[in-house]
């Protein structure tokens, strides 16, 4: 049974169907990415997951139950944690506050979380004390993914963790999911930099239109002459 | 030296005692506006409430304080503080809540807050009557006067104003222990910061809410009831309230509660300083004056009548240079 | 005017709903007439219309472009005390004497130490320092201000003290109500210039603070108003009661009143079909997308602030005369202020009809409900004397206060339960 499962998705905003069909699954040691042209539905089929916008068909499953349409404290609750694309940190709070209230479910279990937490992004624990909003971009998202893994998540979802950093930081953030994941959290995010991003997939999503226009591995994709010519830019 | 300690009695505890009343009512309308991103101009009647809540328990046990040594008053404050509380959390329940629902803009949550407003004060009135009571019933409000060697007058300041400076000061190091320390309390600044990110983070943002409007409630009674302890209770409180403690909260920058404690103090001095009468410390000089110039005996900035004034010309200025107040508020 | 048209005539409904609330309203005029007698019922529409006037200035703020003005309470007291300076008759002690003169002398030095200050202000440009500059002027303010205070204490002083106060300009009374209108626009283009391009919570705090600032010059000024002393009588546009009679009096002055309102309703309704009203409606509908098709929205919000607050202080120079005296004492922000806007939003915001329509009930319900409190206040009273012996005195001013929390109450049930009002403004859709 898949960890995270989404079965023939419709939705969108206010009438307007931006999802027409979306399949995918990924098990609890695995990162998926969703990558696609601009108006896939991308960041659109992660706000469904993380019930931010109304399914109007099919079904969301987690390890087996169904959570579709789940208000998004009730993910929380069930062990989902998602990292928005913008404002994911709370820029006036220190580091160590941050994560802090990522665990505010959980209170007893924060100073162990932080240590792994620091042990995941050695950068942030030279800055904990500092106000989050002051740190460099590439350690915000570091901040804002901190900030999920700190519920400790069985699924981390991540809409576009790299977007306006430098290359030398978005190497870094990727790193980092592989590390994440190999603790046996299942990773689903969605990326613009799609080669790079296909090369620490396990399961690929290529979105065109709101469907599914190709689902492999991610190596399988980035072999793929037809996926390479219409979605990875050659 | 007499007109230092002049100086002292009719500026520097007048505007700290001012600056404290200001400074607690601000930081109620600064949390109230990070968290729920309105202005609520009900606050001042909300002081008014809290000291006629205590009003009325002191009247009802004029000396339930004899015991403790303390005012009655002050024994009274916290039975006063969770009834404020309770009706500030009541009022945004039955109110509030449902505009919020139904994501009305923030300008209709302040015209709900001007009908909360007119509702409390007319409550307030009709039972309190228009006229000014004293919270000493039935007992006298002690005067401290510290005699210095070689002046003949003495620094005054009044029971009163002693606990005003110690409550103020314990409520600000609590209240800021509260926000730095407590998981609820960085929560509380967390929701300020990004409420999205605070729900999608599992924060139970209906607690949020209901604390905030504990603690403005709370610290609304505290202000309010030491008010009218050092001077007496008038059901119209909250007239000469509402433009400082809005003044003070922009100044600071809404939404900054340090912010609107060093503008409580700066409103709080500004008005005290501009109605001092500065023609009485410039007497010793008048003998070696130059006989061109005649020093007229008032030489007040403004009168009295015109205290108002000074609030609306520190918010004004503000909002033409620097909307966003003195320690960079979050929105302006 | 008709307010609720649609963009395209075809749409318009056949207006039913309007047609039977007015309808309403005008059995509750009659029954008042029958009741009450035709003096008071003929006094209460005056009043009634002078209130729609002021409702007017608030729906085009409010309802048009979302602006909330708290202070119409400092704009009617402007407007009162601008019908009165110009229409009382002339005080010749004053002019007689050198008052006049010293006066003037201190109302050039004003300008004068204006003008230094502004001019210190500049000296930057001259190589100064910028914080030597700005020491320089808060100090050469400071002390500009000090000197013409104290000038201006010593003259309005002598003028208390031997004139009594400085007495009208004897003009005819419709000079001083379009004065009063230009004076509330030009406090209202300062306060509008400051705060419309903030949060609008800004505007509402701003506008609260400048009227109780008007209201506290107004009552403390003696030698300009006499304060606290008032004045009276105030002349009217038309024969006064000692002439015709107090129905033909107010008869006529309703007509007068009359003749403005549907003034102001064609003004508005050929301001609404023309090119600036489609702006104006084009920012209420989507800001967004106004400003992105490159309309200055803060430059419209302006205008139309300045012209509601022009509304305000013709309404309450109509008012003042209406009422006979001027006592600023009597601008009360319940009165002035909060019935306004009940009446707006309980008529429907931004329709012109509908704001009418709720001047008139509001007001109508707002008079007969003062002997109604007091009675329901007697039934409290006599029951709280039974159950708990409670024995407030006072009653008339504790049954004004069971209105206030009245009025409170109907605000928040309004915004809850009919938040567009009983003649609701068709907003276009455009989907």
């Amino acid at each position: 049974m898949p960890l995270l499962e989404a079965i023939d998705v419709h939705g969108g905003y206010g009438g307007m169907n931006i999802l027409n069909g979306v399949d995918m699954a990924i098990e609890a040691d695995e990162i998926g990415v969703i990558v696609g042209p601009n108006g896939a539905g991308k960041s659109t089929m992660l706000k469904a997951v993380f019930g931010l916008l109304t399914i109007t068909g099919g079904e969301i499953r987690l390890r087996g139950d169904p959570i579709t349409n789940l208000a998004p404290h009730k993910l929380v609750e069930r062990g989902m944690g998602f990292v928005p694309q913008e404002k994911n940190i709370f820029p006036s709070l220190s580091v160590a506050e941050n994560l802090e209230m990522g665990a505010f479910l959980k209170p007893g279990t924060v100073s162990r979380l932080k240590r792994q937490i620091y042990d995941i992004f050695p950068p942030l624990y030279d800055k904990r004390h500092q106000p989050a909003g002051e740190l460099s971009g590439g350690q915000r998202q570091m901040v804002a993914m901190g900030r999920a893994l700190m519920n400790e998540p069985s699924v981390l979802l991540l809409d576009e963790p790299t977007a306006g950093l430098s290359p030398r930081y978005m190497n870094e953030i990727f790193e980092q999911v592989k590390r994440i994941s190999a603790t046996g959290v299942g990773v689903l995010m969605v990326e613009q930099n799609a080669k790079q991003a296909l090369r620490i997939a396990h399961r690929g999503f290529v979105l065109a239109a709101g469907q599914n226009r190709f689902t492999d591995s991610g190596e399988a994709l980035l072999a793929d002459p037809q996926v390479a010519k219409s979605f990875l830019g050659g | 030296m007499n007109e230092l300690i002049y100086f002292f009695n009719y500026v520097v505890v007048a505007g700290s005692v001012t600056g404290c009343i200001y400074a607690m009512g601000a930081i109620g309308v600064t949390l109230i506006y990070s968290i729920l991103r309105f202005a609520h101009f009900a606050h001042a009647d909300m002081m008014t409430l809290g000291a006629f809540v205590v009003l009325l328990l002191t009247l009802a046990f004029p000396h339930a304080g004899d015991s403790l040594g303390l005012p009655t008053a002050i024994v009274m404050l916290p039975l006063a503080m969770i009834f404020t509380s309770l009706v500030a959390v009541g009022i945004d329940r039955v109110f509030y809540q449902p505009l919020r629902a139904h994501g009305v803009k923030p300008i209709v949550m302040v015209i709900a807050s001007l009908g909360v407003t007119l509702m409390l004060q007319g409550l307030i009135r009709l039972f309190s009557g228009t006229g000014a009571e004293s919270l000493y019933v039935e007992a006298r409000k002690a005067i401290f006067r510290i005699e210095l060697p070689g002046v003949t007058r003495p620094i005054i300041i009044t029971e009163p104003q002693v606990i005003l400076f110690v409550v103020t000061l314990v409520a600000v190091i609590g209240l800021h222990l509260f926000l730095t320390r407590a998981r609820l309390g960085k929560a509380m600044r967390a929701m300020s910061d990004n409420p999205d990110l605070a729900r999608a983070s599992g924060i139970n943002t209906k607690l949020i809410i209901t604390l905030t409007w504990v603690i403005a409630g709370s610290l609304a009674t505290l202000a309010g009831t030491l008010l009218s302890l050092d001077v007496a209770f008038k059901p119209d409180l909250s007239f000469f309230l509402l433009l400082p403690i809005f003044a003070a909260a922009i100044v600071g920058g809404v939404g900054h509660p340090y912010g609107a404690i060093a503008g409580g103090f700066l409103v709080g001095f500004a008005e005290t300083l501009a109605v001092f009468n500065w023609s009485v410390l410039l007497r010793p000089l008048r003998d070696s004056l130059p006989s061109w110039l005649e020093l007229p005996n008032n030489l007040a900035l403004v009168g009295t009548e015109y205290k108002i004034v000074v609030p609306f010309f520190i918010l004004i200025a503000v909002l033409v240079w620097r909307p966003t107040g003195l320690f960079k508020g979050k929105v302006i | 005017m008709n307010p609720t048209s649609q963009h395209t005539p075809s749409q318009r409904p056949f207006p039913r709903r309007e047609i039977l609330l007015f309808g309403g309203l005008a059995l509750v005029v009659l029954a008042v007439f029958a009741s009450m007698g035709p003096a008071y019922a003929t006094r209460m529409m005056v009043e009634a219309a002078c209130y729609a006037i002021l409702a007017l200035g608030l729906t085009i703020q409010w309802g048009y472009a979302g602006q909330f003005n708290a202070g119409i309470m400092g704009f009617v007291a402007l407007g009162g005390f601008s019908s009165t300076f110009f229409s009382i008759p002339v005080n010749h002690a004053f002019w007689a004497s050198d008052l006049p003169g010293r006066l003037g002398w201190v109302l050039l030095a004003i300008v004068a130490a204006v003008a230094l200050v502004f001019a210190v202000s500049r000296i930057d440009r001259l190589g100064v320092p910028r914080w030597l500059r700005t020491l320089v002027t808060v100090l050469v303010a400071l002390v500009a201000y000090l000197v013409v205070i104290s000038w201006l204490r010593s003259v309005t002083g002598d003028i208390e003290s031997q004139v009594d106060f400085i007495g009208g300009l004897g003009l005819p009374v419709w000079l001083g109500w379009i004065v009063g209108g230009v004076l509330a626009g030009g406090i209202g283009y300062l306060i509008g210039h400051i705060c419309l391009g903030l949060r609008s919570d800004y505007l509402v705090i701003a506008t609260l603070g400048i009227a109780e600032i008007i209201k506290a010059f107004l009552k403390n000024s003696d030698w300009l108003t006499r304060g606290t002393a008032t004045i009276s009588p105030l002349p009217w546009p038309v024969p006064d009661p000692g002439e015709v009679g107090f129905v033909t009096a107010r008869a006529l002055y309703f007509c007068v009143t009359a003749v403005l309102i549907a003034a102001i309703f064609f003004l508005l309704h050929r301001a609404y079909h023309a090119p600036w009203g489609r702006m104006i409606r084009a920012i209420r509908d989507n800001e967004v997308s106004a400003a992105a098709m490159g309309k200055s929205i803060n430059r419209r919000r302006q205008e139309i602030f300045v012209f509601g607050c022009i509304l305000m202080g013709l309404g309450g120079a109509v008012l003042t005369s209406f009422t006979g005296i001027f006592d600023p004492q009597g601008y009360l922000p319940l009165n002035h202020t909060f019935l306004v806007l009940v009446m707006v939003i309980l008529g429907g915001p931004g329709n012109n009809l509908g704001t009418l329509f709720g001047a008139v009930l509001v007001y109508v319900i707002w008079i007969m409900s003062g002997p109604l409190a007091l009675a329901l206040m007697h039934l409290v009273t006599a029951l709280g004397g039974d159950w708990f012996g409670w024995q407030p005195g006072n009653l008339d001013s504790r049954a004004l206060q069971a209105r206030v929390f009245v009025i409170g109450l109907l605000i928040l049930m309004v915004l809850r339960f009919a938040p567009r009002g009983m003649i609701p403004e068709r907003i276009a859709q455009h989907d």
